[in-house]
C-alpha cells in the first residue's frame, strides 16, 4: 500500500519553510491543499482572484505575459523549491500574469484566505512568513532589474 | 648533457610576437545572426598548441588587427577556431559613439566575418594567461559562461571532458539573451546527453515557444551540484554578469581563489608593451585575460579601470 504524506511533512519539506516551527507548520497545514498540473496547462490566469499562494515541489511554471498579436512573453520561469504568487498579500489580490506548467507540476497551494486570516490571527506566524516572502520578492525584483540591463548586447570592448 | 636555453638565446629563437603568421581560412559558419565561427589552419602546414583561455590577435591585412579568443579544442592544435561577433552598419555606427578605436575594431571584425574559406588572415599568439583546468584535479568544476562568454570558456570544457575521470562533478551553467542566442547550442545539447556532466541554460526573456529556463544565470547556481570546499569556478561573459555571479560562488561559499575570471580590455600589442589594455597595476594581455579572483577582488569593482 502506498502511504500518503501529511501536508505537514510536505509543507517542512519545502525549502520555504525551512526552519518554520513545527506548530506554525501544523495551523499552516490546515490551509493547504496538493495539486497536479499538467505540462501546457494554465492554472492561474491574469487579473484572476488571487486566492492561492503554490509552494513547487517539482515541475517548471512559466510566468506569462499575453500581448494581442505576438506570442506569450514568458517573464521568469520558477521551479522546484521555489515559490509562486504574492499577489495574495497585496490588495486587490489578483494575479498579475498567466501561469502556465511548462512540465508535470507538483504543487502545494495555501489557500490565500485562509492564510491572511492566519497570518492576521497570529502576528508573530504573520511576521515569520513576510520575513521569508519579502526577500524572495526582492531577489526576483533584483533580477529583473538585472534582465533589463541586456548585459548579452554588444559592448565596446570584446576580445570574444 | 645540459640541454637549458639562456633567456638571451630564447630570445633570439622565439618568434617575433609582433610578426603575424599567415593562416588559410580553412571554413567559416554562421552561428547567430551577429556571431561566426572561423576555421583557421596554419599556412605553412605546423600545428599551432594554446592553452584554454588564451586569445589571439588577428590581422586582416590592409584593415586592422583585434585581439580575440580561441575557443577551439586544445586536443586539436591543427585547427584554429575563433567565434566572434559580426557587426552590420548600425551597431558600427554605435561604435563610433564609443571612439575611433572601437570603430576600427569592429571593421575589422566585419572584415574578418567576410573572408572565406582559402582567404589568408595573420595571426599572432597565443597570448595571455589560461584557464588552470590542471589545478582542479580531484575537484568539482563549475563552468558559468554568458552570452558570447561560452566561447573562451569552450577549450576548459573540451579539456575536462577529455580527462573526464580526473574530476568531480562537473557543471555547465550557461546564460543568454533570448534561445536564439544560444551559442553553440548542439554542443550544450550534445554535452546534456552524456551521464557524467550536468549543463543548465536560460535565458533573459523568451515567448511562450521557449520550454527552458527563463531568468537570470546566477539563478541557476543558487541549485548548487557542487561541493563549496573542494570545486573551482570558471566565469566568462560580460564584466556585470561575471560580477553577480562570482557574489553567487561567494555565497554558495565557494572562497575568491577557487573562482577564475576572464577579464575583457582593449588589447593592442598583446606583449605587455603598449599599455592600452591596463587594468589596475596589471596588463590583461600579459597578466589576464584569466585571473584568479581574490588577486583582483580589490580592483574589480572600479569601474574607472
Amino acid at each position: 500500500m502506498v502511504a500518503i504524506a501529511g501536508l505537514e511533512r510536505l509543507l517542512q519539506e519545502h525549502p520555504f519553510f525551512e526552519g518554520f516551527g513545527q506548530p506554525a507548520l501544523d495551523l499552516l497545514a490546515g490551509c493547504a491543499a496538493n495539486e497536479r498540473f499538467e505540462a501546457g496547462q494554465v492554472f492561474q490566469r491574469e487579473g484572476d482572484p488571487a486566492d492561492k499562494f503554490y509552494l513547487i515541489r517539482h515541475g517548471t511554471v512559466a510566468q506569462e505575459i499575453r500581448v494581442p498579436g505576438r506570442d506569450p512573453l514568458v517573464v521568469e520561469t520558477l521551479g522546484e523549491g521555489d515559490i509562486l504568487g504574492w499577489s495574495w498579500i497585496v490588495p486587490p489580490y489578483r494575479w498579475t500574469f498567466d501561469c502556465r506548467a511548462i512540465d508535470l507540476v507538483r504543487a502545494l497551494s495555501l489557500d490565500a484566505k485562509c492564510l491572511r486570516g492566519k497570518c492576521e490571527e497570529d502576528h508573530s506566524l504573520g511576521y515569520e512568513f513576510y520575513q521569508r516572502v519579502v526577500p524572495v520578492i526582492a531577489r526576483r525584483l533584483w533580477a529583473v532589474r538585472m534582465r533589463l540591463i541586456d548585459m548579452y548586447a554588444p559592448g565596446p570592448k570584446a576580445k570574444l | 648533457m645540459d640541454t637549458a636555453v639562456s633567456p638571451a638565446q630564447a630570445a633570439v629563437e622565439a618568434p617575433d610576437p609582433m610578426l603575424p603568421r599567415p593562416f588559410k581560412v580553412r571554413r567559416t559558419r554562421r552561428e547567430l545572426s551577429d556571431t561566426f565561427t572561423m576555421e583557421l589552419a596554419p599556412a605553412d602546414g605546423g600545428v599551432f598548441p594554446f592553452l584554454p583561455g588564451q586569445f589571439n590577435m588577428l590581422y586582416v591585412f590592409g584593415v586592422g588587427e583585434v585581439p580575440i579568443s580561441i575557443c577551439g579544442d586544445p586536443g586539436d592544435p591543427s585547427t584554429l577556431v575563433h567565434t566572434t561577433r559580426s557587426v552590420g552598419k548600425v551597431t558600427e555606427a554605435m561604435a563610433l559613439l564609443h571612439g575611433a578605436e572601437d570603430a576600427n575594431k569592429r571593421r575589422v571584425r566585419q572584415a574578418l566575418a567576410e573572408r572565406r574559406a582559402g582567404d589568408t588572415v595573420g595571426v599572432r599568439g597565443p597570448f595571455g594567461s589560461h584557464w588552470p583546468v590542471e589545478a582542479a584535479y580531484g575537484e568539482d568544476v563549475v563552468f558559468v559562461a554568458g552570452g558570447i562568454g561560452l566561447a573562451p570558456l569552450r577549450p576548459a570544457i573540451y579539456r575536462v571532458l577529455s580527462e573526464r575521470g580526473k574530476f568531480g562533478n562537473v557543471i555547465v551553467f550557461y546564460g543568454a539573451r533570448t534561445p536564439e542566442d544560444i551559442l553553440f547550442r548542439k554542443e550544450l545539447q550534445s554535452w546534456r546527453s552524456r551521464f557524467d556532466v550536468d549543463v543548465q541554460v536560460t535565458v533573459d526573456r523568451a515567448t511562450g515557444r521557449w520550454n527552458g529556463r527563463v531568468g537570470v544565470v546566477t539563478d541557476l547556481i543558487k541549485g548548487g551540484g557542487f561541493d563549496r570546499y573542494h570545486a573551482a569556478a570558471f566565469v566568462c561573459g560580460p564584466e556585470i554578469m561575471m560580477r553577480y555571479t562570482v557574489q553567487t560562488l561567494q555565497d554558495r561559499g565557494l572562497d575568491s581563489d577557487r573562482v577564475y575570471v576572464s577579464m575583457e580590455r582593449n588589447m593592442k600589442c598583446a606583449v605587455g608593451f603598449c599599455g592600452h589594455c591596463q587594468f589596475g597595476p596589471t596588463f590583461v594581455c600579459r597578466d589576464g585575460p584569466v585571473y584568479r579572483f581574490d588577486r583582483i577582488e580589490d580592483i574589480f569593482t572600479i569601474w574607472e579601470l
